[in-house]
């Protein structure tokens, strides 16, 4: 088809822009990093340090990027309110903690005061997440997609208030766990304890997750699922029942993840899971969605960017504040993997459908 | 519901139709440039309170409104004979709230004074609304600088306030930096908001003036979390006291992960009075204790205050939510003291209220004795006798906060 | 069997009302709605939604007894909305006994003893009969109302309706009658009280609507056909009358009602023209653009920074100059943010553009670009339109004197925003029936099969982006000079939200539907203090229940409402293609 002037000269000014936003990232992150190298401002340790806060940050977005990515795999949805059920899963593991604390039953078993939380936020959270499914996804199953997207935020919305209303819209402060304040000397690092355990934790429960979805008969049904539907249905599985238990397992690494997150950052509110939820879903898109393991690679590459990112490029390049604008490089990157590689890291699982 | 839509339209269309032939004519006639306020007989004198109500900070917003309420039962409830009616708009800390909020209570034309607003932002918002509807405001907590500058613009007509401008908070701070601790290195970081930003440039200026070095100037996104980064940042200029007037979601964040970072394990700690209240230490943890908190200076006050912390308990059952419950208190007065000056009570009770003829008297208070000090307001607004203090905590349990107390302060005043 | 049955679906309904009804207790409803009245004296909102709860649940028990035993089990139905109403009731009442053995406020905060005074009536523990009983009565009244012929039905349930309604806004209408003078100032006291009708007023008011539907309904037909069989020339006539009443309302009403409603109708205006900009951008082409509020943080950026006197103002330029400079620059803004995500689809999009919008936010505030745009102290001092001639500029700080009517005060920007508005609304109109309009739409469809068709992709994408950030623009601009300043932290992605929630709601692609969208999801929380303490609450459940109830919207397109009701595709006729 022969093109008219008009549709050469915005091809061109397409393309023009697409390669002039690649150089210029290009250019941000080369001279950044060089000046901020040249002016010497941090040492090796300090370096280090960014990156061990950007790792244990990361290990908290990749267990929620988890839950996104199996939704999306098998719905093609995004789960607008899963953010939120990591919120709530914090909120059941601080009540419990709470509890626990009281009873001096903390004092008395460490290790288990820090489980028993965990468990009880896994459960709370995927309870919620099979209830939402229920009410406000199941109905829209066969909808246009743009229909369960807003029923997704609306969920969102109700989740975020509902409990904004129990619970108030202040701050509560996990209870301070004895067990695991100072550092740990790892290679000759200094490490916090707390972020270390948040890390393993992160790890142990990735890894579980990941066997059950290769290795068992429920993984290799949601994998079926997420391949074709109806195909897995003639196939005899219960389509329905896999959808369930694959919100049920992404929400309670959600939850998990929001009492790990609290016993970091030690300051839980009903609104905390809205940005954490947005960062989540760019790991996982920057890894792959559908991929398991990439979501679990973008949420690390996410996290270390962002705790980086502010001091290696930005500050380079005479940015004042910049560590303002560490949320600008989360969503900058978002926006270059849709750009220049929509695939992800680890590339999508999925046949390339028509979204 | 299309139904429901004529009638409503026929109504409205209606009484439009009535304005014209309704109206009644007041005997006392009324010259004043910005219109009088009629109070019958039987009709209560009508203030109200507009700040922030709900939200996170809703507290300083209800502090300030019990403020009035106990001055208004100091008065027995009355001014002469008349019931005293206080109403409330919750303007929720935010621009926009505030326009809305002023513009409601611009069209209430019973009202004869405001008190108000809490947050900074809300006045900006909307006291072109209610300087235009020839209203009088006094905010018992904005603290922003611009406010009360002599060139701050006609819009500004009709805004006083009895707190201080923080244009005195931060050199408090400074002086206490530079001279009590003797500190030459100082970083700050600010949150983002306008508060923050301003106070704490007003402290880096004056601490540079002084002679000393701002080593490091950050600033986080108020809902950020993580603040090891830049709290690393920050350590790599080896500062020895570390300024953050932000707000109490991450005053908490910095203060609980500031002793992690190597370099900062000894570095003095301070924030305002954006977080100087108890659910601050709630989420700071351990670290707070030692921490300094300025805020204004409570033992400065004269004696009616401790009356009046005392009335507080007993009508609230406990103490004080924040601090600027005795401006409120202050403004309340101010407000009543300029209108007994200027209020024309008829023979029949009916109280007639000159709009002006008030502005101006409560602009022209002169050593009115509150319980925040002697006050006098400046032609541009500043009612407020600004004495800044500086507390410490001394104690990081959150159910031991009480700065009133007398025995055992928590925190404890240390200077001046 | 089915007896037996009945019975266990009463009880459900009944758990399930007392689950709803405790929720709204621990989520603060009830208490904060306490504090506004129905019928000022009688019954205050909290009570209720209490009420409400168990008189849907009775409806609920009754007509799913209907269903399963038939329509003449009257005396069943009755019993299942009794039952229904019974459990529901206790299971409320449950939550005050609980609570007084167990300290419930340490985790749900409004478990407070406030509450329980209001669930048993102030009498605490000897009051704890009062609310089961009321739920047997008024679940026993909702399965009867079940049971009442349809004319009956319809008058009491719209005399409620309207009760509610005047008692909502009791308040606004009292203000704004005593505002008219002492005769009006007597009947809106008589009528309404400070935060409710009177008693006098509810009466009042449902005899009122009672009569009008009576009449209606005996007359309305008999009105109805000899309106139809009026000539054409005298219907068209009754239509330009209409056409005039609702202009000379619209033109008179900021001058009667004061202000706040004018303020009200500015800030719906606002979202109606940021709607019909998301209008095209989602409900003509289908693309979800979550980041919207960046054209609007540009279009009042541009305004605020050309016509500001303060500090960061930077060429002074009269209001009429730097709107269409503002448009420009927003429709710019839209090309170069839509250039890179021409190639995303669905639901990446969403997120893409809400990182957009994320980043126009955190860099307009940041302190980095401040000498720009002002940074977190925002852009502030921005003069209002003035229809004459603007003086000299004098220095900062100074606001120019205008020579001419100065649109300052809330009323009369109001003007300026409905003109907006309409003439915005007229531009969608056009645009959704021209050529683009429809190369939109085949895009919505079907990308690949809209290419193939010889639609442009890349150009009718853009163009989309483009309108809608001009209209966006277009709102940014009128509302900076509403409020006087603009600050970076009013540019939330709730801002963005709330334009697609009421597009949904509303009606995609719909242009009535966009303003119906606007005054139900922007103007109520406005005017309801108390609803917008629960408003985003209310929201996510409207959109839940709108997706699976009525996904078209409330005033839909035509073609939307059939493409989501599959059923009435067999109905297509030559008229009803779009």
């Amino acid at each position: 088809m022969r093109m008219t002037f008009t549709e050469r000269f915005v091809d061109l000014a397409v393309s023009g822009f697409l390669w002039g936003f690649r150089i210029l990232m290009v250019l941000v992150i080369v001279l950044g990093t060089f000046f901020t190298v040249r002016a010497g401002k941090y040492t090796g340790e300090q370096w280090i340090d960014f990156v061990v806060f950007g790792i244990s940050q990361g290990a908290i977005y990749a267990m929620i990027a988890l839950g996104y990515t199996m939704v999306y795999g098998i719905l093609r949805m995004i789960n607008f309110a899963h953010g939120d059920i990591f919120m709530t899963g914090a909120f059941a593991g601080y009540f419990t903690a709470v509890w626990l604390n009281s009873i001096g039953f903390v004092n008395a078993n460490p290790v288990l005061g820090l489980i028993i939380p965990i468990v009880a936020a896994m459960i709370f959270s995927a309870s919620i997440a099979m209830l939402v499914e229920k009410i406000a996804y199941r109905p829209l199953r066969n909808a246009p997609r743009l229909v369960p997207l807003i029923a997704a935020i609306g969920a969102s919305f109700f989740i975020e208030y509902a409990f904004r209303g129990f619970f108030g819209p202040g701050k509560y402060a996990y209870p301070p766990i004895k067990v695991l304040e100072g550092d740990w000397v790892i290679f000759g690092i200094n490490i916090l304890k707390v972020q270390v355990v948040v890390a393993v934790a992160a790890f142990i429960m990735m890894g579980i997750l990941y066997s059950i979805v290769k290795y068992t008969k429920v993984g290799k049904a949601m994998r079926a699922v997420s391949e074709n539907k109806d195909t897995a249905a003639l196939m005899g599985i219960d389509v329905n029942r896999i959808i369930v238990s694959t919100f049920a397992i992404g929400a309670a690494m959600a939850g998990a993840a929001g009492v790990l997150y609290a016993l970091v950052y030690r300051q839980i509110d009903f609104f905390m899971g809205f940005t954490p939820g947005v960062k989540a879903f760019t790991a996982a898109v920057l890894g792959g969605i559908g991929n398991i393991p990439g979501a679990m690679v973008g949420g690390m590459v996410l996290g270390i960017f962002e705790s980086v990112g502010p001091s290696l490029f930005l500050e380079g390049l005479g940015i004042t504040r910049a560590y303002q604008l560490k949320d600008v490089i989360a969503y900058t990157m978002l926006v270059m993997i849709l750009l220049f590689r929509p695939q992800g890291i680890l590339g999508e699982r999925l046949s390339k459908q028509k979204a | 519901m299309k139904r429901l839509f004529t009638l409503l339209s026929l109504v409205v269309l209606a009484s439009m139709v009535l304005a014209a032939c309704g109206g009644g004519a007041a005997a006392y006639e009324c010259t004043d440039a910005l219109g009088c306020v009629t109070i019958g007989p039987d009709e209560p004198v009508h203030i109200a309170y507009w700040g922030v109500l709900s939200g996170a900070d809703g507290t300083l917003g209800e502090d300030s409104k019990r403020g009035v309420e106990i001055a208004i039962d100091d008065m027995g409830g009355k001014f002469h004979d008349h019931d005293i009616l206080l109403t409330t708009e919750d303007a929720g800390c935010t621009p926009e709230g505030g326009a809305t909020a002023a513009s409601k209570l611009a069209s209430d034309t019973s009202l004869v004074a405001l008190v108000g607003s809490s947050c900074s932002d809300e006045t900006v918002g909307g006291i072109a609304a209610i300087t235009n509807a020839g209203l009088t405001t006094i905010s018992p907590s904005n603290t922003r600088p611009a406010l009360t500058d002599p060139s701050r613009g006609p819009d500004f007509a009709g805004y006083l306030r009895t707190a201080h401008s923080d244009a005195f908070q931060g050199k408090a701070v400074a002086d206490f930096a530079y001279n009590v601790l003797g500190v030459r290195k100082a970083a700050t970081i600010h949150d983002g908001s306008a508060y923050a930003q301003a106070l704490q440039q007003v402290f880096a200026d004056n601490f540079t003036a002084l002679g000393g070095e701002i080593v490091a100037q950050e600033a986080v996104a108020k809902d950020a979390t993580d603040m090891r980064p830049v709290l690393t940042s920050i350590a790599a200029k080896a500062p020895e006291f570390l300024y953050y007037p932000v707000f109490v979601a991450a005053g908490g964040y910095i203060t609980a992960q500031v002793r992690e970072i190597a370099g900062l394990e000894d570095v003095k700690l301070a924030g305002s009075d954006g977080i100087f209240t108890a659910d601050f230490i709630k989420g700071a943890g351990p670290n707070v204790e030692g921490m300094y908190l300025s805020s204004p200076d409570f033992s400065a006050f004269p004696e009616g205050y401790k009356a009046f912390v005392e009335k507080h308990n007993a009508k609230y059952g406990g103490a004080p939510l924040s601090i600027f419950h005795a401006h409120a208190y202050d403004a309340t007065g101010i407000i009543f003291a300029a209108l007994e000056k200027v209020a024309v009570i008829a023979d029949d009770g009916t109280i007639n209220v000159p709009r002006k003829a008030l502005r101006d008297a409560i602009f022209a208070t002169k050593d009115y004795k509150g319980i925040t000090g002697t006050l006098s307001c400046s032609a541009s607004g500043d009612c407020g006798a600004p004495v800044i203090a500086v507390y410490e905590v001394v104690n990081s349990d959150p159910a031991s906060w009480n700065p009133q107390d007398a025995a055992n302060p928590n925190p404890k005043k240390v200077f001046p | 069997m089915k007896k037996e049955n009945f019975l266990w679906n009463a009880t459900k309904t009944g758990l399930l009302g007392g689950a709803i009804g405790i929720f709204l207790c621990l989520v603060g409803m009830v208490e904060i709605f306490n504090k506004r009245d129905v019928v000022e004296g009688v019954i205050t909102l909290g009570q209720f939604v209490l009420l409400a709860t168990f008189l849907s649940v009775g409806l609920a028990a009754s007509r799913r007894t209907s269903n399963l035993l038939g329509q003449n089990q009257s005396r069943l139905s009755l019993i299942s909305g009794l039952i229904a109403g019974l459990i529901s009731g206790l299971l409320v009442i449950l939550l005050v006994v609980i609570g007084n053995q167990v300290n419930l406020r340490a985790v749900f905060l409004n478990a407070s003893p406030a509450l329980y005074d209001l669930l048993t009536f102030k009498r605490s523990l000897s009051g704890i009969w009062i609310l089961p009983v009321t739920g047997v009565i008024t679940g026993l009244a909702g399965a009867a109302f079940l049971l009442l012929p349809e004319a009956v039905r319809r008058p009491v349930s719209r005399g409620v309706l309207f009760l509610i309604f005047m008692a909502l806004f009791s308040g606004l209408f009292r203000v704004v009658l005593i505002n008219q003078g002492t005769l009006w100032g007597v009947i809106a006291k008589g009528l309404f009280g400070q935060t409710g009708v009177t008693l006098i007023g509810a009466i009042f008011f449902f005899i009122v609507v009672v009569g009008l539907n009576v009449f209606w309904s005996s007359k309305g037909s008999n009105i109805q056909t000899t309106l139809n069989q009026l000539p054409q020339k005298r219907r068209a006539g009754l239509r330009i009358g209409l056409f005039v009443l609702i202009a000379i309302i619209a033109l008179g009403l900021p001058q009667v009602s004061g202000p706040f409603i004018a303020q009200v109708i500015v800030i719906i205006s606002l979202y109606i023209l940021m709607g019909l900009g998301l209008n095209i951008t989602l409900g003509f082409a289908g693309l979800l653009d979550l980041g919207f509020v960046a054209f609007y943080a540009v279009g009042a950026y541009t305004v605020g920074l050309l016509t500001s006197y303060g500090p960061f103002g930077l060429q002074h330029i009269p209001f009429w100059v730097a709107v269409p400079i503002a448009v420009l620059v927003a429709m710019a803004f839209g090309a170069f943010l839509g250039l890179p995500v021409l190639g995303v689809r669905g639901d990446y999009l969403a997120i893409a553009t809400l990182g957009f919008g994320e980043i126009v936010r955190l860099l307009a505030g940041s302190d980095f670009l401040a000498p720009f745009f002002g940074g977190p102290q925002g852009v502030i001092g921005i003069q209002k339109p003035c229809l004459g001639i603007l003086g000299t500029f004098l220095s900062v700080d100074t606001p120019r004197i205008c020579n001419g009517i100065e649109l300052g005060k809330p009323q009369d920007i109001y003007y300026v925003a409905v003109v907006a508005a309409l003439l915005i609304a007229f531009v969608a109109w056009r645009l959704r029936e021209s050529r683009l309009g429809r190369a939109w739409m085949a895009i919505r469809e079907d990308e690949d099969v809209a290419e193939a068709l010889g639609v442009n992709l890349v150009q009718t994408k853009l163009l989309a982006y483009i309108l809608g950030a001009a209209f966006a623009g277009l709102g940014g601009a009128i509302f900076t000079v509403l409020i006087g300043s603009i600050f970076a932290s009013s540019m939330q992605l709730l801002v963005s939200i709330n334009v697609v929630a009421l597009i949904i709601v509303g009606g995609m692609g719909s242009i009535p539907g966009v303003v119906v969208g606007a005054i139900a999801l922007i103007g109520l929380p406005e005017l309801l203090r108390e609803v917008s303490e629960f408003r985003y609450l209310i929201y996510g459940l409207i959109l839940i229940v709108m997706m699976q109830a009525k996904p078209e919207g409330l005033w839909p397109s035509q073609s939307t409402r059939r493409e989501l009701h599959h059923a009435d595709a067999d109905n297509l006729t030559a008229e009803t293609l779009v």
